[in-house]
């Protein structure tokens, strides 16, 4: 292949990559803060009214294994800086992998170039709530044990033990499982004397059974996975507690357990859903069409709008559900996904109801947001839902955790079950769609139980139910109380384009809603 | 472009040379990849947000014996790439054996991919904000707004190891899509186009005028009561459900029983060797449909080589509505005495005799659906390929041969199976961009438009 003038280029530019100065930097070293000054005044004298600055160092380690044997075993890291600026009410980012002088000048003057290029395409500039200066903020996940810390024989033998629990029930043929771990530095610093220094991490264990049913030869399977271990922002102590050895033969139980249930008939049943599947329904049903960005329209051509629009329209008069639903929005909650110090607005994020008594009341916020909302609300500073996946993104708002706080009776579980008459109790997530307004959904589960006169009588499969959002949530009429709060979450949160990633958790009782539209999907059923 | 960051063949071949260098392993593999990504964001007839980043990346995979690691970093200097050498080297040498590593391969020979684009490469900020103007003026001048992306990616990829082999391959992608909607929210449209080169993208003005027409024309749509319809499928919508089915393709599923591949009453994997067995020479879905991956194909245009290096061949999938080929990885091909079979080249469906538009096609129905596109697919049975989703942007009602209105959007469970079964005509395969996020991500694909029957929507979706 001969070279032409672009790949001439690019080998000089590799050569420059290969020759260049190693950089080593710990996030909080001085040098950092100077080369992250050094991009803010470059970006000012460039033209920038404002300017922030994210460095950022990701490393993520996975172990995955199959029955008794590892698959794979990775450990990545990627650092970086991104300049965000705002020219004339216009944004522009730029993004490097060299944290060097001269490239902090050369990315911050590409930033304010692709403003000056995007204000030709701009008709409202955009304006930035006041937010208090920081002068050197801290924060850190409050992990016990550093999952990086503990030796990759130690991980794989816990997988190992966890499989071969699984595999000892009889009829369970396959099991896979895995172990993810995150630690995201982030430096931010903005000309609005803010700098922070923030070290977050996250973990998720996993486990999947199949069962294969021999009887009826190849394609009858079922799969049951660890729904219940969450993702969390805490350290290997959450890896311990998730217990995957001890819990796998349960889970290992069901998948066989599916293969011989009762195929579910379709019909309105009351569902009692717990807490590792209804934390996946808040998501996508009020977490989602609560941002305040797919309301205004700016997510119209990948996530969506939202039926939940237009403010003016819903705040204090979208009744969502009954009186006793309580919907918070928090970045604080010990060992949450989306926990943070700071966002990546250089805000302290608050922690706020978007639903009181069943009405909507507020929406998730960053700092470029709030003076839509100002006239209606009066509120003047954001709640703090900035976010980037990494160094080389641009932040925009992701939702913060958003749960569904419990009731004030002391309600648990096993009471929703007692008092229901005709109903399916559905544990852990499965299959989840919802369009783009966040209206119809149809969501699937890991195990379903058929409830009759106040008891269990037996699994049910192929369960999966479909509504539209304030019907569901208007037909809740129990949920549990504080002692039966738990948080679980989503490790990969896909929006905005090109498509970024957001790990957020949300807390929830079991809750109870009335006459919910069944399908079966098995077979030739739909 | 003096500052454009990725890598030459000749750069790659360097860099790859100094890891290798340095490992002190039985065996060792260097993944590089290196590309320039930029895009333009807008919504509400306006740019949002925009932003340009290089990375370069370095994954070094180090082996002993059955035991194996791979590091990853963006660290390129000496110091990073010796630590990312000696931490796979470390861990690997703590792994447990994994008994199904293949060892690594020699020098290969892969074909040559002309899959970099100057005019992608050049889409810069200002290029970008010219279509994006497009787009929003007439919008804007129709009295609707726009949302959309224009993203491109240059880059390249390459692989080498210790055995001495060494693959490269320069690449380049750009997508625009574009949402146009009504002020009030009762009226949505969408167009999009995806390529290797952005003069062969559809123009702007020509997405803009297709959206703002689907914009105007869904306002008002009526609900249809849900059930089965013969539906006419733009490309983009069978571009969505096409991977589900393409990605399904995976021997080892199929004979460990638990695919939908797996041979019906074969037993599945009762000893883990794969005595269950699959439905290779089975016709499975109508004998008019093939499905073919190519890396060589124009439209397609992908890494002609897989992550460790082997090459990606045209391979025929399904042809004349027969499974020829599922995909082998190294180690179950080697187990089960056949040639690997690597996923990559993208996937073509075509059809015999498909020559027809999509007004042709849709001439030819008195009484279906016509359908944009659809949208949050997610499996509902792996046992059946069952799938649900929703319909977006713009579905119509045909009645004797003419779209005559819209009507509400559905929610639908389907198997592109039964899609591909259920087959009235296909019409002319065009490259699409099917991705669920509507950027460079995802599968090159060729589709075609398709008539299909009893397409099975289940409720109708208030969302516009």
């Amino acid at each position: 292949m001969t070279m032409d003038r672009r790949e001439f280029l690019q080998t000089g530019a590799a050569l420059a990559v290969a020759t260049r100065l190693p950089v080593r930097l710990p996030q909080a070293d001085a040098s950092v803060k100077d080369l992250c000054m050094r991009a803010l005044n470059a970006a000012k004298s460039a033209g920038a009214s404002y300017a922030d600055i994210r460095v950022g160092r990701s490393r993520n380690q996975s172990v995955s294994t199959r029955e008794q044997q590892i698959i794979n075993l990775s450990d990545n890291e990627t650092f970086g800086f991104g300049v965000r600026v705002l020219v004339q009410g216009a944004w522009g980012f730029a993004a490097s992998r060299d944290l060097t002088a001269l490239e902090v000048d050369r990315v911050a003057r590409l930033a304010v170039s692709q403003a000056k290029a995007n204000r030709r395409a701009l008709a409202q500039p955009v304006t930035l709530a006041p937010t208090p200066p920081v002068k050197d903020g801290r924060w850190r996940s409050p992990i016990e044990i550093d999952p990086f810390d503990i030796t990759i024989e130690e991980k794989v033998t816990l997988l190992l033990r966890a499989n071969a629990e699984a595999l000892k029930v009889a009829g369970a043929r396959f099991v896979n499982s895995s172990l993810s771990f995150v630690r995201d530095q982030r430096t931010f610093a903005s000309t609005d004397d803010i700098f922070t220094v923030q070290d977050v991490y996250r973990c998720l264990p996993q486990l999947t059974v199949t069962a294969v049913d021999s009887a009826r030869g190849g394609g009858g399977f079922e799969t049951r996975n660890s729904a219940e271990a969450a993702p969390m922002g805490l350290g290997w102590e959450w890896v311990l507690k998730a217990d995957l050895p001890g819990n796998a033969p349960r889970w290992a139980e069901e998948a066989v357990k599916k293969l011989t249930a009762k195929s579910v008939e379709p019909g309105r049943y009351d569902l009692i859903l717990e807490p590792h599947h209804l934390f996946l329904t808040i998501h996508e049903s009020i977490a989602h069409p609560t941002e305040l960005d797919r309301a205004l329209g700016l997510e119209a051509n990948y996530a969506g709008t939202s039926f939940a629009a237009p403010p003016a329209q819903v705040l204090g008069k979208l009744r969502y559900g009954p009186a006793f639903m309580n919907i918070q929005g928090d970045r604080s909650q010990p060992g949450s996904l989306s926990a943070c110090g700071w966002d990546d607005d250089g805000v302290a994020p608050e922690i706020y109801l978007i639903i009181k008594d069943g009405m909507m009341v507020d929406y998730q916020t960053t700092r470029d947001q709030v003076a839509w909302l100002t006239p209606l609300t009066g509120r003047t500073r954001s709640h703090g839902c900035s976010y980037a996946e990494s160094w080389a993104d641009v932040q925009f708002q992701r939702m913060p955790n958003v749960s569904l706080l419990p009731g004030e009776r002391d309600l648990t579980l096993d009471d929703l079950i007692a008092a229901t008459d005709n109903g399916i109790y559905i544990i852990g997530r499965g299959s989840y769609s919802i369009d783009q307004q966040r209206y119809n959904f149809q969501f699937g589960g890991q195990a379903f139980y058929e409830v009759k006169g106040g008891k269990i009588t037996g699994m049910l499969k192929d369960v999966a139910y479909q509504a539209r959002t304030p019907d569901f949530w208007n037909a809740m009429d129990m949920i549990g109380g504080r002692a039966s709060y738990q948080m679980n979450g989503t490790f990969s949160d896909g929006k905005g384009q090109p498509g970024q990633s957001n790990a957020v958790s949300h807390g929830c009782p079991p809750a109870r809603f009335k006459g919910i539209n069944v399908l079966n999907t098995g077979r030739d059923r739909v | 472009m003096s500052d454009w960051d990725a890598l030459s063949r000749a750069a790659a071949r360097q860099l790859a040379s100094r890891v290798l260098a340095l490992s002190k392993a039985e065996g060792c593999q260097v993944n590089i990849s290196a590309s320039a990504n930029g895009n333009t964001r807008y919504a509400r007839n306006e740019v949002t947000t925009a932003g340009d980043t290089d990375n370069a990346a370095v994954t070094v995979t180090s082996r002993f014996g059955k035991r194996t690691a791979s590091v990853g970093t963006n660290l390129l200097d000496d110091a990073g790439l010796s630590r990312a050498v000696e931490t796979s080297e470390r861990l690997a040498r703590l792994a447990p054996e994994n008994p199904e590593l293949m060892p690594l391969l020699p020098a290969q020979v892969h074909p040559e991919v002309p899959a970099f684009s100057n005019a992608t490469a050049d889409l810069d900020a200002a290029r970008r904000a010219e279509a994006v103007r497009a787009v929003t003026g007439a919008a804007s001048r129709a009295g609707l707004v726009a949302a959309g992306l224009v993203h491109r990616v240059a880059g390249a990829n390459a692989v080498a190891n210790s055995a001495g082999l060494f693959g490269y391959h320069a690449s380049t992608t750009a997508v625009h899509t574009v949402t146009v909607r009504s002020p009030d929210g009762t009226g949505s449209g969408w167009a999009g186009t995806a390529h290797n080169d952005w003069a062969r993208a559809t123009p702007a003005a020509q997405l803009a005028t297709r959206a703002v027409r689907k914009a105007h024309a869904t306002r008002g749509a009526a609900a249809l009561e849900p059930g089965r319809y013969t539906v006419v499928l733009e490309p983009t919508a069978v571009g969505n459900l096409l991977g589900l089915l393409a990605f399904s393709l995976i021997a080892r599923a199929a004979d460990e029983g638990r695919s939908f591949f797996s041979k019906r009453g074969g037993g599945g994997d009762r000893g883990g060797g794969g005595v269950g067995g699959n439905k290779i020479g089975e016709k499975i879905v109508d004998e008019r449909v093939t499905l073919v991956s190519d890396p060589q194909d124009p439209d397609l245009l992908t890494a002609p080589f897989t992550g460790e290096g082997l090459p990606v061949a045209r391979t025929v999938w399904i042809e004349n509505g027969v499974l020829k080929r599922l995909a082998y990885d190294r180690f179950w091909a080697e187990k089960q005495g056949v040639a690997p079979t690597p996923f990559g080249g993208g996937f073509r469906l075509q059809g015999t005799g498909s020559a027809a538009t999509l007004d042709e096609l849709i001439q030819t129905v008195d009484r279906g659906l016509l359908v944009t596109r659809f949208w949050y697919i997610r499996p509902v049975d792996q046992r059946t390929l069952l799938y649900t989703g929703i319909t977006r942007d713009g579905v119509f009602l045909i009645e004797r041969g003419e779209v005559s209105r819209a009507v509400r959007n559905f929610r639908f469970n389907e198997s592109p199976v039964a899609m591909l079964n259920h087959l009235v005509a296909i019409g002319r395969p065009e490259r699409v961009s099917s991705s669920e996020s509507g950027d460079v991500g995802g599968q090159a694909v060729v589709v075609p438009p398709l008539v299909v029957r009893d397409f099975n929507f289940t409720s109708v979706s208030e969302a516009v």
